[in-house]
This record gives C-alpha cells, structure tokens and sequence, in this order.
C-alpha cells in the first residue's frame, strides 16, 4: 500500500522533534482523519533574502501523516518563504514516489501546516501578508477551532 | 540483484482470516481432481459429491444442533448476512417494517440494512453500553409490534464482546420476532446450541476457523419465511443457486472437525494468553485502556487503544517489527471515519484513534507472545515521542 519512501519516513522521520524558541509555529488538524502536524520554522537572513534556516516536526498520525510532515520539512529547509509556498501537495506526494488516493489530505495537511507557520512569522513581526496566505489562513483557523473543541484536555497540556 | 532475506513474520490478526490447516488442505484435493461432480448430476461422479456435501452438512448440523436440511452453504459471511437480512425483509413485509440490529455489527450487516432503509423498511440500531454489550431492556423497548427481525452478533469482530445471545433469543421467541446472529467469529471457538439460543437465523464463515476462503453458510430454521437472495438453477433446495463449492465444503467441514475436536484445550490456551498480553500491557504501557469486556469476550482478541497515538502507525509499526495486527482507526477506513464500534461504547473520537486489535490463534507461540509485549512498549513509545499530543513532549 505504501511506497518504500513512505515507509522510510515513517522509520526514521527526518527533522522531528519541536524548536524552543520557533520563529513561526504552524499547528493543523484534519479532524475526518484524526491527524494533528505541528510545525516549527526558525528564519535567517541570508544574501538579504530570508530562507528557513531550521524546521522540525511533531505529528499524531497516521504512516501518511508522519510521511509527508516529515517530507515538507526536507523539501523548504533552506528556502525563502517564495520558494517555500511554492510547495505544493503534488511535489510532496512526487517526492514520495506516491501515496494511496485515500491519504492524499496527508500531503494537504502538510503544505498547510507550512504555510501557518510562514503566517505566524510574518504576523508576528508586522509583515505584509500575501492574499493567498491569508484566505489559507482563515480556513485552517475554522479549522483548528473544531480541533481545539475536540483536543481540549491535551492541547491544554502543550502550552509552552 | 542480492536475493533479500525473507523475515520471518508473527501472525496475530486471526479474526481477519486463519491460514488453512495442512489437514483442511489434504481433505480437499481429490474433490478438485477426482470427484469434481457437480451435486446436482445423479451420476455417479454428481452422488459422490453430493453425499460429502451433505454429510458436512450433517456435521454442522450436529455441532449447532439444528435439523440438517436447515443448513445452508453460501460464498461467505457477507453473503449469508446479506441474504437473512433482505430476503426475511422482504419476505415478511406483511407483517411488519421494522428492523432492529445491534450499533456494533459488522459493515455487512449495517450496509445491508442501510440499504434496506433506503427501501421503505424502518431499521433502529440497538445500543450497547461500554463494554459493548446490547442494552437488553433497551433493545426489548425497540421491539414493537411491527419489527419483523432482530439481528445481533455473537461476538464483535472488533472489541471481541461475547453478546448476551441466549437472553435476546427469549426476547425475540416471547414477542414473536425473528432472530439472527452472525456468529463468523464464534463459530468453531465455543459451544453453540441455536435452540437453546433460539436463534432463528445463524451465519458462519470457513475462513475464520482455519478452512478455506469463499465458502459461509446460513442456518434457516425450518418454517421462517426467507425470500431467495440468489436465482438460478436451484441449488441448496431452491433456496441458494449457484453450483456449489464442493472442495471448499468439505474443506470447511474438516476445518470445523478439527477446532470441535480441539475446542476445549484452544479456548484455555488462548484465554491464558489473551489475559498475560492484557494484564502485561495496561500495567506496563501508561495511558493504555482494553477496549470490550474484560471477561466477555472471544479467547484470542486483545483491542487495546493508546493515547496520543493513532492506531495505524502504530500497526505499521509492530509490521516493520515483524508482528502484524489490525486497526480500525478512522486514517485506514475507507470513510475516514473512527471505529463505528468504539463511538457506540460511548468512546470519544479523539480516544478512539489509537486502537489496534491483536488477535491470537492455533499457532501462536508463547514465544510469539514474549516477543510482542517486548516490541510493543517501544513501538508506542517512539510514536509518542513523535507526536504534538503527547504531554510528555512539552516538556
């Protein structure tokens, strides 16, 4: 059912754990699956463009949900935020040699918990927000709402 | 390219299939080459078929202890299912609409009545409470004058909750309705007696019990009016066409010979071993819960849920660790849906996540067992280090 690279993923996930100190954290759930991805970016100046200098992942999920977080992270680590957004769920499911048409929300959810934590940084230092992040953003906070509803007494716990 | 070392792999998914017995397998051979008639020629070759098919059916017969021309073979559980479900349906449509089945069965029985449903029948699911058996008193309040059948599962293929079957069958008998069970995972495990029970309709599965795929049956009690599922060349009395399946009959019957023979000493086996792996896992696997009744319940299902981790990962986990399992958490149905069966026990969605059934049989080692409760502790433990929910990340 799943490719090599899936499972590969799934094994020894790359870029897992949480940054202490995140410049912008991204947290979604696709609630039909019961998947939840935290997103954490650290942004850097280089050559007067800023790139994600460092990201890394937390995910309850599925093989798929685990696969493809761990994935977006490999594909933007060093990109500009441009480049980054870019990112669309076919390159991840292609970087993937393919995933089950069941999981393709797997690799949605991912772009989206990429594009939240691109959100996050740009809102927290008072930068202009592109208009395609921001309707992103919109939805995934209807989103999240319903998340937080149900994840209550865990998410309570995950205060830093 | 380097020939890659086959691994060896730990079955303990029993309730999904069984492999067959070498025994079962032997049994079966000269009826595909040597007496391959077809029961319904009278020649010689179309009697000898004929004659083994109907003394499994006798065997069976015996073992239900129901009259051997109320047994009836099919392709399989769904289609035994299907059949008892639309055609007492529709055969009883004078008498009443109502239909009555449990919140926990089978996708079989729920899809047939679904259907139903969409159909003019009127079907009402019964509760269960959280160990996942049927609300009695709640169940003989659904029964109105207008239900026509009542059907609910011996055991749940899921949580593995044995069903108060013998009380429902009182129920049913006192009001006049009709009753079916699906006892696919049952049948061949304990002792069942349909008129003890009073089960009207009973369905039951080869494959399950060590005998070959593609071949059910259903028990019909003489006198129920059931409409045919199948037309044709009126095969099985008229009530089921279709040419029967002479090979995978007489595998079923040796595969029932073997567990009835066996039955006693394999349910204490697995009892004691479903209990170790039980006991073992909640005290050494924090924030772990059984789901189904601790005593109620099939002697080799384990349905364990996990906090903080979803049921697939963690079933590829045990996979890549060599022991395979099942899920029904909502990633790996093909609805997206959490288990039907957990939300019914009154489990919260986002609990329900976690859960793999691990299901024990004829050939699981002690060794097997050992090797499980080793890798298991782990296999949770990385994927809660991986997860945002995990309360223990935070820190």
């Amino acid at each position: 059912m799943y490719t090599k690279k899936v499972l590969d993923y799934f094994k020894k996930p790359k870029n897992l754990g949480k940054i202490k100190n995140a410049d912008g954290v991204g947290k979604v759930g696709n609630m039909a699956c019961g998947d939840v991805m935290h997103l954490y970016i650290k942004v850097k100046e280089e050559k007067g463009k800023e790139i994600i200098s460092d990201i890394k992942f937390q995910t309850f999920g599925c093989v798929a949900a685990i696969a493809t977080s761990s994935a977006v992270t490999e594909m933007v680590k060093g990109k500009t935020f441009e480049e980054a957004l870019k990112v669309g769920k076919g390159d991840i499911i292609d970087s993937l040699d393919g995933l089950p048409p069941i999981k393709i929300h797997c690799s949605v959810l991912a772009t989206e918990a990429l594009a939240e934590a691109i959100y996050d940084y740009l809102s927290k230092n008072n930068r202009p927000i592109p208009e395609f992040l921001e309707k992103q953003h919109e939805k995934t906070v209807k989103e999240n709402e319903m998340l937080e509803e149900r994840y209550e007494e865990w998410t309570e716990n995950q205060q830093d | 390219m380097k020939k890659q070392e086959k691994k060896k792999m730990i079955y303990m998914d029993y309730a999904a299939t069984t492999p067959v017995d070498k025994k079962v397998v032997k049994a079966m051979l000269p009826y595909f080459t040597e007496k391959y008639g077809n029961t319904s020629s009278i020649h010689t070759m179309g009697t000898i078929a004929n004659t083994v098919v109907n003394r499994v059916r006798e065997e069976i017969a015996n073992y239900i202890s129901c009259q051997i021309n109320e047994v009836y073979f099919t392709s399989s559980a769904t289609e035994s299912n299907n059949w008892a479900l639309k055609c007492v349906a529709s055969a009883n449509k004078d008498k009443g609409n109502k239909i009555i089945i449990s919140s926990i069965e089978h996708d079989c029985v729920l899809n047939s009545a679904e259907w139903l449903s969409k159909n003019g029948f009127n079907v009402e699911h019964a509760p269960v409470d959280e160990f996942g058996s049927v609300k009695l008193d709640e169940l003989e309040k659904m029964m109105t004058k207008d239900t026509i059948l009542v059907s609910v599962m011996h055991s749940n293929n899921e949580i593995g909750t044995i069903q108060p079957i013998e009380e429902i069958g009182k129920i049913c008998k006192k009001k006049g309705i009709l009753f079916h069970t699906d006892a696919s995972q049952s049948f061949g495990k304990m002792p069942i007696n349909v008129q003890k029970l009073n089960i009207d309709l009973l369905t039951a599965s080869s494959h399950k019990i060590y005998g070959p795929k593609g071949v059910g049956l259903l028990y019909i009690k003489n006198g129920v009016k059931i409409d045919t599922f199948i037309h044709g060349g009126g095969h099985e009395r008229g009530k089921r066409s279709s040419t029967v399946n002479v090979p995978a009959i007489v595998g079923f019957g040796k595969a029932l010979e073997i567990c009835i023979k066996e039955m006693y000493d394999e349910k204490l086996r697995l009892t004691n071993l479903r209990d170790k792996i039980i006991k073992n896992v909640l005290k050494n696997i924090p924030d772990s819960h059984l789901n189904g009744h601790p005593t109620k319940r099939l002697p080799n299902n384990i349905d364990i849920r996990f906090d903080f981790i979803e049921g697939e990962a963690l079933m590829m986990e045990l996979d890549m660790n060599g022991i395979e399992v099942s899920t029904v958490s909502a990633c790996s149905s093909p609805k997206l849906q959490a288990s039907h069966v957990l939300l019914s026990c009154g489990v919260e969605e986002k609990y329900a996540q976690g859960t793999i059934r691990i299901t024990l049989g004829r050939y699981t080692k002690e060794s097997e067992v050992k090797y499980l409760l080793e890798v298991l502790p782990k296999a949770v433990q990385k994927l809660r280090k991986i997860s945002p929910m995990n309360i223990h990340n935070s820190e």
